[in-house]
């Protein structure tokens, strides 16, 4: 058989190819891949301490996750990457997150 | 190796049992669905041990089956005509991902008006998308393309899914001698699924197809464009390798050549009307007229540097497409007038959309009077697609 295009050779084309391949079609869940992605927020989510019950609600709810908990522990919040949509305030049993302004 | 007398849609159900599939999902539709439930059969009697997906849809069945492929097993889903459409987002996620999924598809034609009968345009809508397309011109080759396929789609040169395409009733329902090799001869041939081009399971974190930038998307295009080029060397080995088994002594890898050494007129088709145009072929030979027939067995990819050698020496080539192109022409006349010399005169037939019966005296008159009006000079006017239609003369 006469082809016109010759690879160099198929499996190492192959090979390079398939590397390539996984790079580009398969995202890794990493820090931050978007950049420091708490710029973009416009309202802080803050914690009360007084009134948490350290339920972990908020930290399920996050959709960044951006909270970090364990059992009967506080939750913390990291501002670095959290975009202040507001879930975790929404989701509080007990009321305890409170969006502030960002400047105020 | 044993021989049994089959239908076409019975023997591609024993392909598929042979290559021993973990996972099958389908939804039936005529002609395809004796395909799907004779697995079913096999999977009940325990005779195969694969799990079978009940589904709602056909775009449901290959997303199952993609899911499945993803997660390392070798699967396998057929469908025909407006199935085949229901399922046509799933078929480019497919492609795209570059799973080795295997598909029969039994052509048949697309409505309105509702018809069952075989066309080649339901396997041919999804011509760009990335998979491999095989057109099997008798049931023993729906059966051989079936196993071959699993061994081409999973090459680590290709990673492509494949499909195998036969035509409704003429083979799905026809019953012919097929030779069958052994559980361990195709053993030997097609060991279990390496799991690549990548395996999601759990404690793997990633995302199939996440939001990337644009120039990503362009360049996994190009990966599948490489990769068809090189499944063109992959499919003819894999033939020679496949043939060498069943003690076959020839193979014909993307392309058929029938009497075309000295052939002086191409004519080229695909699919099962072939057998019908070779005897055509045979005949007009008898008569003196020095013809010969290119029969496409694999029309993705596109056997372009073949059909150059084949056709370097004719005055003239004739292509007889089952399918169309509205406004623009028959699709396999699009493939080889940008494959052949362009000085080549080369005319286009379509004939038998929606399953129009087209046997050997048809072809022996297309082809007489494709030759009759080349050597009266008149083929200045092949710029224009002709239907043959003889019931309307």
């Amino acid at each position: 058989m006469s082809l016109k295009y010759v690879p160099k050779d198929l499996d190492e084309e192959a090979s390079e190819d398939l590397k390539l391949f996984r790079d580009k079609l398969l995202a890794k869940p990493g820090k931050g891949s978007a950049g420091k992605t708490g710029t973009w927020r416009l309202y802080k989510p803050v914690i009360k301490i007084d009134g948490c019950t350290k339920c972990g609600i908020c930290w399920l709810y996050c959709p960044d996750d951006v909270i970090s908990w364990r059992p009967r522990e506080y939750p913390d919040i990291d501002y670095t990457y959290c975009k202040g949509c507001g879930i975790c305030a929404s989701v509080c049993p007990v009321n305890t997150i409170e969006m502030i302004l960002e400047g105020e | 190796m044993m021989r049994r007398v089959l239908i076409g849609n019975i023997a591609v159900s024993e392909a598929v049992k042979l290559a021993n599939v973990d996972v099958i999902s389908a939804y039936p539709i005529t002609p395809q669905t004796i395909i799907v439930e004779k697995l079913a059969e096999m999977v009940e009697k325990g005779e195969l041990n694969a799990k079978y997906i009940r589904v709602d849809s056909e775009h449901s069945a290959l997303a199952a089956v993609y899911g499945a492929s993803a997660s390392g097993s070798r699967v396998f889903t057929a469908t025909s005509s407006h199935g085949l459409l229901y399922m046509y987002e799933m078929l480019w996620w497919t492609a795209n991902s570059r799973l080795p999924v295997v598909m029969a598809v039994v052509t048949r034609s697309i409505g309105p008006p509702w018809n069952i009968h075989t066309d080649h345009q339901d396997a041919l809508t999804i011509r760009d998308s990335g998979w491999i397309i095989g057109f099997a011109e008798n049931v023993q080759e729906a059966f051989d393309m079936t196993i071959m396929a699993y061994k081409i789609s999973e090459d680590k040169r290709v990673l492509l899914p494949s499909i195998v395409a036969l035509d409704g009733f003429i083979l799905s329902h026809t019953a012919e001698p097929v030779d069958l090799p052994t559980t361990s001869e195709i053993d030997g041939f097609l060991p279990p699924r390496d799991p690549s081009p990548f395996k999601v399971e759990p404690g793997t974190e990633f995302a199939v197809g996440n939001l990337g930038p644009d120039e990503v998307t362009m360049e996994l295009r190009w990966l599948i464009w490489r990769a068809m080029y090189r499944s063109k060397y992959v499919i003819e080995d894999v033939d020679k390798g496949y043939n060498k088994i069943l003690g076959r002594n020839y193979s014909h890898g993307l392309v058929e050549r029938y009497r075309v050494e000295d052939a002086k007129y191409l004519i080229v088709s695909m699919g099962s009307w072939s057998g019908d145009a070779k005897d055509a072929v045979d005949m007009l030979r008898d008569e003196g007229y020095e013809v010969g027939l290119a029969r496409i067995r694999y029309v993705r990819p596109f056997p372009s540097e073949i059909i150059r050698d084949i056709s370097s020496d004719v005055k003239a080539v004739l292509v007889i497409d089952r399918a169309v192109s509205m406004g623009s022409g028959g699709i396999l006349y699009s493939d080889i007038l940008r494959s052949i010399d362009r000085r080549t005169p080369v005319k286009n037939v379509i004939a038998g959309i929606g399953g129009v019966d087209v046997n050997q005296d048809h072809f022996k008159m297309i082809i007489e009077e494709f030759i009759d009006e080349f050597e009266k000079d008149e083929y200045h006017n092949w710029n224009d697609t002709y239907w043959f239609m003889p019931w309307m003369r």
